[in-house]
This record gives C-alpha cells, sequence and structure tokens, in this order.
C-alpha cells in the first residue's frame, strides 16, 4: 500500500513537472487570478487555460470523484498526494467551481445515471459554469419558506419566481435551483431543479455591494420552461438534497473575497512599527496576538475533522460549526487589518493609494458577508445548538 | 502530526475515565474539602499510582510506561472531568519532565522509579510574586545552599521532593531539607499549596542551565492545559444537559435561542482549544521545534475556554449555580487557579507575539 503511494506520488510528481506552466506555480495576486471556467469563459492567461485541460482531462480538479464520471478515481490517500505534491509546486487551483464544491457532491449522491453522465464530466472540466437558486426575497434565513413556482405541464415544467444572491449569475451557464412545487406543505413541497441559463425567460440583474464588487445577481423566471428529466431525486424530496447540498457549501465557503495575500503581523510591523522587536501598540499587539491563536486553533481543528472524517467519524453535521469559526476569524482579520493599516486602508480608488491598501479596504467591506452568505451566523448557531448539541424547544 | 490515540493511550484514558468516575467524583472532592484536608488525600493518591498513572511519561527503565505526553494528558484530561485533587500534574507531569530533561543520570536513577510508584511527590517551584514571571527569579545559590522564596506551589505543601527553578538552573530540593520552612496555603479551589522559604538549604544542581526551564515549564502547561480541557467539558455537559431539563415559562430553557447560541459557541471555543491541546501534547512527543508555540497557544486557549465554561456553568444554572451545594462553584475556583498557573492568557499571548516575532 505505502509503496504503490509512494509510486503515486513519483509518477504524480514527474506529470505535474512536466504539465503544470511555469506561471501557474506563482501566486494568485488577486481574485482576478480565479478560473470559473464556463462556455464564454474568456482566459486572461493561455496557460491557465491550457492547465485546466490538462487538469480537466485527467479528472483530477475532481480528485476523488468516479472516473466513470470524468473525476479522478483517486483513493482519500492519493488525493492527499496529489494535493501536497500540488501545494509543494506551489501550484494554483486550475479551476473554481460551485459544480466542484456543491452541485457535483450532491449529484453523485442523488442524481440519476444519466444525469450524472451529463453534467459531472462538463463540471471535471470546467466547461459549464454553475451558479446557485437558493434564496429568494422573501426567503433568507427561512430557507425553506421559498415560492419560486414549477408547476407540472405534462411533458415540461413551468417555472415562475425570483432568486436572491445567485453569485455570479450573470456568467453562470446553468442554475442548480430550489423551486416549489406543492404549496400545501413547507419542506416536503420543494424539488431540486437544473435550469440552462439560456432557457427563454431566464433574466439576471448584477447587485452591487458595499465593497463595490458584485458577485451577486438577482435572478428572474418568467414562464422558463424545463424538460422533466432536469429534476434531480424526486418531486417534492428537494429539501433533502438542498441541506447537504448546504452542508458542502459551509465547508467551502467562509472567508470569500478578502485580501490573503498580506498577513495581519507584516501590515502592522510596516505600519506601526517595533520597538525592541515588540509591536509599539501594545494594545493592537494583544489583539491580534488573540486572533492569531484563534487561526491557529481553527486550522488545527480542520485537520483535526480531516483525520476524523478519515477514521470513519461522521463531521458533516460540523459544518455549520466551521461555517461560524471561519466567518467570524475572517472578519476579525479583516477588522485588524483595517486598524494596523491606518489611514492606507482608508482609500476607496486612485494613485493615493496601493493596490494592497485597497484590496485591504474592499476586503474589509467584502468580509461583512461572510457571516451572511451561506447561512447567517444565527442560522448556523442555530443548526449547532439543535442538531449537534440536541437543544430544542421541547423535550 | 495526528489527533487520534494509538491504542496504549486508548486504553489508558477509558480506564482513566472509569477510575475517576467511580473512585474520585466530585464528591470526593467536596468530602476532602469539607473535612480540611486541603488537598491530601493519600489513599486516593495510592490508588491512583497503583494503575500506574503516575509512571505514564517516566521510562521503562525508570520503572514507568514510558508512554509519552499524549497519554498522560489523556489521562489528565480525565482527572480534570472531575475534579481529582491530586499530585498526578505536579508530580507524574511537571516534576517527571524536570528530572527527564534535566536531571543527571544519578538524580534520574534515584527519583524517577519512586515518582513513578507514587512513593515520592515531587512539585517544581517557579513563581516568587504574585504572578507567573519566571525569568525574574531571585533564588541564590553559593557554596551548595540555596536562599529565597517561592510562591503558590502548586502541591508545595504534599511534596516530598522541590524542583526550584532559579534565573540560571534547576535544584534539586528534600522537602524535610534544614532550612526549607513551608507555610501551607488553604486555596479557592480546596487543593492546597505552599509559600516555601530557602534560608542556606542543602540543594543539588541539576544538570543544565536557564534554557531547559521553559521547556519543563511548556510540558507543565501543556499538560494543565489538557486538565483544563477536560474541566471545561465537563462544566459544558453538565451546562448542556440542564438546558434540556430545566424547566420555564412551560419550556425546556434549552428552547430559547439566546441560551443556544451561547451554547453553540461555547461549544465551538471548547473544540478549537481541544485541537490546539491534542495538537500540543502531540508535539511533545515529535519533539517538535516549535513546542514553545504550541504551549502558549494550548495554555492561553485552554485558560480562555475554561474561564468562559464555568462562568457560563454558573449564570446558565442560575440560582442553584450559584449555591456551594451545586458543582459550579468548585468548576469555578478550580477554573481560576489553572488559569494563573503557569502562566495565564494574557501571559501567553505576550509570549506568542514574541515567538511569531512582534
Amino acid at each position: 500500500m505505502t509503496q504503490d503511494l509512494e509510486a503515486f506520488r513519483a509518477e504524480t510528481r514527474a506529470w505535474l513537472e512536466a504539465n503544470c506552466p511555469p506561471s501557474m506555480r506563482t501566486p494568485m495576486t488577486g481574485e482576478d487570478d480565479a478560473v470559473w471556467g464556463g462556455r464564454n469563459y474568456e482566459f486572461k492567461n493561455p496557460e491557465a487555460k491550457l492547465w485546466l485541460e490538462r487538469m480537466g482531462a485527467k479528472g483530477w480538479t475532481a480528485p476523488t470523484w468516479p472516473a466513470e464520471y470524468g473525476g479522478g478515481g483517486l483513493s482519500a490517500d492519493e488525493n492527499r498526494v496529489l494535493q501536497s505534491e500540488l501545494k509543494k509546486i506551489g501550484a494554483r487551483p486550475p479551476l473554481f467551481s460551485f459544480g466542484l464544491w456543491m452541485l457535483g457532491p450532491v449529484l453523485l449522491e442523488y442524481a440519476n445515471e444519466e444525469q450524472k453522465k451529463e453534467h459531472l464530466p462538463k463540471i471535471v472540466r470546467g466547461e459549464i459554469r454553475w451558479c446557485q437558486g437558493y434564496s429568494e426575497p422573501g426567503a433568507g434565513s427561512d430557507l425553506a419558506g421559498l415560492q419560486t413556482k414549477c408547476e407540472d405541464k405534462g411533458d415540461h415544467w413551468l417555472i415562475n419566481g425570483q432568486k436572491v444572491w445567485t453569485s455570479y449569475a450573470n456568467y453562470a451557464d446553468w442554475c442548480f435551483c430550489l423551486v416549489r412545487t406543492d404549496t400545501s406543505v413547507k419542506h416536503e413541497g420543494i424539488s431540486f431543479v437544473l435550469i440552462d441559463m439560456t432557457t427563454p425567460g431566464v433574466e439576471t440583474r448584477p447587485i452591487k455591494l458595499i465593497s463595490g464588487s458584485s458577485p451577486f445577481c438577482e435572478t428572474f423566471f418568467t414562464d422558463v420552461k424545463v424538460p422533466k428529466h432536469q429534476m434531480v431525486g424526486r418531486l417534492n424530496g428537494g429539501w433533502e438534497i438542498a441541506k447537504r447540498l448546504l452542508q458542502y457549501e459551509r465547508t467551502n465557503i467562509s472567508g470569500f473575497g478578502s485580501n490573503t495575500r498580506v498577513d495581519v503581523v507584516d501590515l502592522a510591523k510596516k505600519h506601526i512599527g517595533l520597538e525592541d522587536g515588540v509591536l509599539e501598540d501594545r494594545d493592537l499587539r494583544a489583539r491580534i496576538a488573540a486572533h492569531k491563536m484563534t487561526e491557529r486553533a481553527y486550522a488545527l481543528s480542520v485537520q483535526r475533522a480531516q483525520e476524523e472524517a478519515k477514521a470513519g467519524g461522521n463531521v458533516s453535521h460540523m459544518a455549520s460549526m466551521f461555517k461560524v469559526a471561519g466567518a467570524t476569524l475572517n472578519i476579525d482579520r479583516c477588522e485588524l487589518m483595517v486598524e494596523a493599516a491606518g489611514n492606507r486602508a482608508l482609500g476607496w480608488s486612485g494613485e493615493g493609494f496601493s493596490a494592497d491598501d485597497l484590496a485591504t479596504t474592499r476586503g474589509w467591506l467584502r468580509s461583512k458577508g461572510n457571516s451572511i452568505e451561506g447561512g447567517t451566523t444565527e442560522i448556523n448557531l442555530n443548526v449547532v445548538a439543535k442538531r449537534v448539541l440536541g437543544l430544542r424547544d421541547t423535550q | 502530526m495526528t489527533f487520534t490515540l494509538n491504542d496504549d493511550a486508548r486504553m489508558l484514558k477509558e480506564s482513566a475515565r472509569d477510575f475517576f468516575r467511580e473512585q474520585a467524583p466530585v464528591t470526593r472532592l467536596r468530602k476532602q474539602r469539607d473535612a480540611k484536608q486541603n488537598g491530601r488525600d493519600p489513599d486516593l493518591w495510592a490508588e491512583i499510582s497503583a494503575l500506574g498513572f503516575a509512571g505514564v511519561i517516566i521510562p521503562e527503565e525508570y520503572g514507568g510506561a514510558g508512554l509519552g505526553y499524549v497519554a498522560l494528558g489523556a489521562v489528565l484530561e480525565e482527572a480534570g472531568r472531575t475534579l481529582v485533587a491530586s499530585p498526578l500534574h505536579s508530580s507524574a507531569l511537571a516534576g517527571a519532565s524536570a528530572l527527564l530533561l534535566a536531571g543527571t543520570d544519578a538524580q534520574k536513577a534515584e527519583w524517577l522509579p519512586k515518582i513513578a510508584s507514587g512513593e515520592v511527590i515531587a512539585s517544581i517551584a517557579i513563581d516568587e510574586g504574585a504572578h507567573h514571571a519566571p525569568a525574574k527569579s531571585k533564588i541564590k545559590f553559593e557554596g551548595g545552599k540555596l536562599s529565597g522564596e517561592k510562591h503558590y506551589v502548586a502541591d508545595g505543601h504534599i511534596a516530598d521532593l522541590i524542583i526550584v527553578a532559579a534565573a540560571d538552573a534547576l535544584y534539586l530540593v528534600k522537602a524535610d531539607a534544614a532550612g526549607l520552612t513551608r507555610r501551607e496555603l488553604v486555596t479557592a479551589d480546596s487543593r492546597g499549596a505552599a509559600d516555601i522559604s530557602f534560608a542556606g538549604v542543602a540543594a543539588e544542581k541539576m544538570n543544565l542551565g536557564a534554557e531547559i526551564i521553559d521547556a519543563i515549564l511548556d510540558r507543565a502547561r501543556i499538560g494543565l492545559a489538557a486538565e483544563m480541557v477536560g474541566a471545561a467539558s465537563e462544566a459544558f455537559e453538565i451546562t448542556s444537559e440542564y438546558l434540556k431539563t430545566r424547566k420555564q415559562f412551560g419550556q425546556v430553557i434549552g428552547g430559547f435561542q439566546a441560551l443556544q447560541h451561547r451554547a453553540a459557541k461555547l461549544f465551538t471555543d471548547l473544540e478549537l482549544t481541544r485541537s490546539c491541546v491534542l495538537a500540543a501534547l502531540d508535539a511533545l512527543d515529535r519533539n517538535a521545534n516549535n513546542v514553545a508555540e504550541y504551549a502558549s497557544l494550548a495554555k492561553a486557549r485552554a485558560s480562555e475556554t475554561v474561564h468562559l465554561a464555568t462562568n457560563e456553568m454558573v449564570q446558565l444554572h442560575g440560582g442553584i449555580g450559584m449555591t456551594d451545594v451545586h458543582d459550579a462553584g468548585l468548576y469555578l475556583k478550580r477554573a481560576r487557579v489553572t488559569e494563573a498557573l503557569y502562566g495565564g492568557a494574557s501571559f501567553h499571548r505576550d509570549r506568542y507575539a514574541s515567538l511569531l516575532g512582534f
């Protein structure tokens, strides 16, 4: 076993050496370097395209998915080897994708064979970019209150309604969407459908955030006809799939959009300075130290959860805990960055501020969404209290 | 790095759990306190020693089990759960570590077997003022004689062997040596301690100098953090059970969101701290080069967590939580003592910042 793994390591190393383009071994300089793929994606760097094609062809964008659906077919141990070899050469992720992080895992679990064969390989190769149609204007934290109507019209579904906070819907090719198929019940009246965004009647409109960026959209569905075979799971059985997908989502997001290139300690040293090796602002120093400890504690806990999962423990219920802790951590980090950078982090645009300074400001504002997107901190604390701790209204 | 206990450590943890739950539940501490034993319970210590817990980190050649710090940490965590009053941390971890790291061959051969069997209780004497400040020791050693004072020496009132930290080195002193005076302290946690003064006391210098003191203290800090995680876990679980059973306004209070969120936050904090302590114990067994970072991380976080857990225990129990008949107060008092020993959260945040270069 160990011998096989070492052989796999050698092969992997050789393949990466031959196939990972030089510019893909340099650190990403910002969110703009993230490759999201999709039908209309414009690669800024031809090597990024090459890197995605090569990794996609090997299935290594989704290393542990079965090879029959385009995945790498690797065992957990082999995947660890692959990840460590990727890390060793500082390789950039070839693909950022809601398809990889959220949809794929639930399709593997709930979709039928045709759906898996149709959608999974395109996710692996980055050919189709997906967005998430979950929240609605009237259904935020109370997601199951969603009203987007899906009617059975014999040979197709007819969808009418509005989604909100659909990240990158304006760039997406397809949408995985929660719809109401029974209005007489709440959770049991929800279904999970896949919608091609080019279908007539689908419109998107970006939402500008306080950071100035627009990762989110409103998405409108007006008499959208969806083929019958695009429902995943059974009619009115969508809530279970929805919740499972949220677990994957919460594991994957918690610190989106922040300037992670700059360490808060370096920033504080630069703008405040040391006196005999000690940061001159002692109060800020203590708070940064406490933050660095929490950061370490969080990283160690993620590592521990991975180890426990490998040993067969069920840690999926911990996703909400990690979502809360990760979001809080990133928000605190961004606040400390702004504090450490002083007025350098109070710019908005123009040449009076460096790109890093502006990224600190924008990242700080973007981080305010971390405790809201993917389930608010309050909702996730509810989940921890109820599902992990067993605290309920009645006993 | 690993967070998973090996078979030896897991079995040890299970037997410790069973033993402490049956033989040393919190009611035993309460009885000791009411009888004014101030932490003295020789029968309990004999039983603990008979189970081999006093020799967990001591190598087999000196009569121990040689299982390492992860294993002893697991035992200490279980001891922390029921607030077991015994010199397990002082002697089997701190004292044994001092001898293992700084003892001469002769000192190891003389003392380690007796510590492993529980026949001798060792204790480390570190602080000289109201706060943990190991670098500021005023202990003097001249002509084989030790002079100075040590304050709040954990289990110093029951120790047979005192390992004294000076600014430049460590010294071994027998507790019955001429010139050594102990003033027994009756402490808030009912465990007792001692202020010890040394007036020209015969002492043996240990093998290594000042640089080893921090290494020994780091072991003491990490081991104590394991006990603290145990106490915090138990405080949390007792509180969580109470939330599920106590009814007001016609419903269990655990159904109120304000309390659910406090419980969920405390649980998260506890799990994050547990990861730090497990990683720190593992770092000791791996002989990692950044043990100091792990020690300050574990001790600072354990201090904050046990503080929060025990304070929430009192508050969420309401009226019963502030009465002496309830255990919450016992957890709160022990928490405060462990927070202060070998440096509290602010000491270790300051040290962590220095270790990280700011």
